[in-house]
């Protein structure tokens, strides 16, 4: 056990990690379809201040400012050389906040999709997908990560190709997928899928979960369900602060400060160990969270119906996991051979 | 299955090829498809027919399918494609035959997003309704969007996102449209 992360898992209960990436940095003057990751090297103080932010309002682990930093997405910016050296100095930029905060904090190094589709639907190969994964993670390593953070992954193909990566980089790392479509993810994969699969991985990460999706009910209810399986491994729970809104030219998230706290309560209580934010979460989202976390008792695991209760009700009727034998079927004029 | 009859689609009658089309559209069937959309024709049947009855009547089962949760992204891009296939065929057709024409439509994905699975059932949704389409793929800026509104003067502008980094770019858009007066045209 020799990374920051697992170090600090042994020691507590439970771990803050931030919140929103995007958010903040529209809210400094990011434009609409810029690259976050160019201001590693354009304005690395307002991603110190993006750190800071986090730090300062209670997070044990932030996320890199690295999210697209894939060639794949860099690329729309005719940028696909610079995939080491931006996620190099994002990385380095938060080494340095990390290291002055005068507590133990974990620099996630996060690796988000690379938005391609996997043949045979897409062009995506298997081997092109851990080229491009390996080269960010050496770049997030070279500037000092703790781990690498894979995150709002859909299909279970990138999921396992960004774990070889890591395991070709030499680096932990946690990775949590996006349940979005009906309980499921976009590609179909369900919580208890999920948490079959990462076993099934020759490196298993450090933790896994879920992060992004359809707000903060929808997410616990994606929770709930790893929990069920009875998975040993550590559960992040990263859930959006609600559901977008466009207010005077820019996106609004819904979600206020004390809903998230609410939000973090539950998750510690249905077995979370990392619980952060994703969009839409602000620091002071995360102060309400920490200091909820701090001072409410640990209650029981919540049911369905005590999430829909304090957070609001869900976006389709079931996740898709269990017996799923009474659904409707559509009638069909029976299967080809 | 291996133990059921294999099905002739030379055979079936035109109600049984139709509903047999909605059945391969939804497995994701593309030389079914194409077999079934030739018959159908070469029986003398309009390529709008065909269009609408057995691709576009297929689709929005898939369509619906996918809204309550039975099917996911991988299978919907199966139909499409399947879909696709068929459009393939009928679409010089359609031209030759004066099929309806609901007007012209523009679409593509914002500036920084890479995501265009939505987009492109859209516009085959859209061109499968009897609409031209222009896709402008993936990646596109302010003026690209303009440059395209100049030259094609369509009817309709579609854009697509999936980042938060990337939404509000559709505003970005709609907003020089204003204030170049286009929105009124």
């Amino acid at each position: 056990m020799t990374d920051a992360l697992s170090r600090l898992l042994a020691s507590r209960d439970w771990l803050m990690a931030d919140g929103a990436t995007g958010t903040n940095l529209f809210n400094m003057g990011l434009e609409a379809g810029e690259p976050p990751e160019f201001w590693n090297t354009d304005r690395p103080d307002s991603i110190r201040t993006l750190y800071r932010g986090a730090v300062e309002a209670g997070s044990d682990i932030f996320l890199t400012n690295t999210f697209g930093g894939n060639a794949s997405r860099l690329k729309l910016h005719q940028a696909q050389g610079r995939v080491h050296e931006l996620n190099r100095i994002g990385a380095a930029l938060g080494r340095e906040i990390a290291d002055a905060a005068g507590r133990p904090v974990v620099v996630a190094g996060s690796v988000g999709p690379t938005g391609e589709i996997f043949e045979p639907m897409g062009t995506l190969t298997h081997a092109l997908a851990v080229e491009m994964f390996h080269e960010q993670a050496e770049g997030l390593k070279a500037g000092g990560a703790d781990v690498l953070w894979v995150e709002t992954i859909s299909a279970p193909e990138e999921y396992k190709a960004a774990a070889e990566a890591a395991a070709l980089a030499g680096m932990p790392w946690c990775g949590t997928m996006s349940f979005d479509t009906a309980g499921r993810t976009m590609m179909g994969v369900t919580s208890a899928a999920m948490a079959a699969m990462v076993e099934t991985l020759p490196n298993p990460p450090i933790a896994f979960g879920a992060n992004c999706g359809v707000g903060a009910s929808d997410l616990m209810r994606t929770v709930l369900g790893f929990a069920s399986t009875g998975t040993e491994r550590p559960l992040i729970a990263k859930g959006n602060a609600g559901i977008p809104k466009y207010h005077d030219g820019h996106i609004h998230y819904d979600g206020t400060p004390t809903l998230m706290a609410e939000y973090a309560v539950l998750a510690r209580d249905a077995g979370v160990r990392i619980i952060g934010g994703c969009c839409g979460t602000m620091p002071e989202h995360l102060r309400a969270m920490r200091e909820a976390l701090e001072t409410r008792p640990t209650g029981p695991r919540p049911s369905l119906e005590d999430i829909s209760a304090h957070l609001g009700g869900f976006s389709s009727a079931s996740d898709g996991t269990g017996d799923t034998s009474g659904d409707p079927k559509r009638e069909r004029r029976g299967r080809r051979g | 299955m291996a133990d059921e009859d294999e099905i002739i689609l030379a055979d079936l009658s035109d109600d049984e090829l139709v509903l047999q089309m909605h059945d391969d559209l939804y497995d994701g069937l593309k030389e079914e498809i194409e077999e079934a959309v030739n018959l159908l024709i070469a029986r003398g049947w309009t390529p709008y027919d065909v269009l609408t009855k057995a691709l576009v009547a297929g689709m929005t089962i898939v369509g619906a399918d996918f809204r309550d949760g039975i099917l996911f992204v991988p299978e919907v891009l199966l139909a499409a494609n399947a879909m696709k296939a068929g459009m393939f065929i009928l679409k010089p057709l359609l031209v030759e035959t004066g099929a309806p024409r609901m007007g012209k439509m523009v679409i593509g994905t914002v500036k920084g997003d890479i995501h265009d699975i939505g987009k492109n059932l859209v516009a085959m949704m859209m061109e499968g309704a009897g609409f031209e389409v222009l896709d402008l793929g993936i990646n596109n800026s302010v003026e690209k969007y303009l440059d395209a509104l100049e030259r094609e003067q369509p009817d309709i502008l579609g854009m697509s996102a999936l980042l938060t980094t990337t939404m509000p770019y559709m505003k970005v858009v709609i907003d020089t449209m204003k204030e170049k007066g286009m929105r009124e045209d």
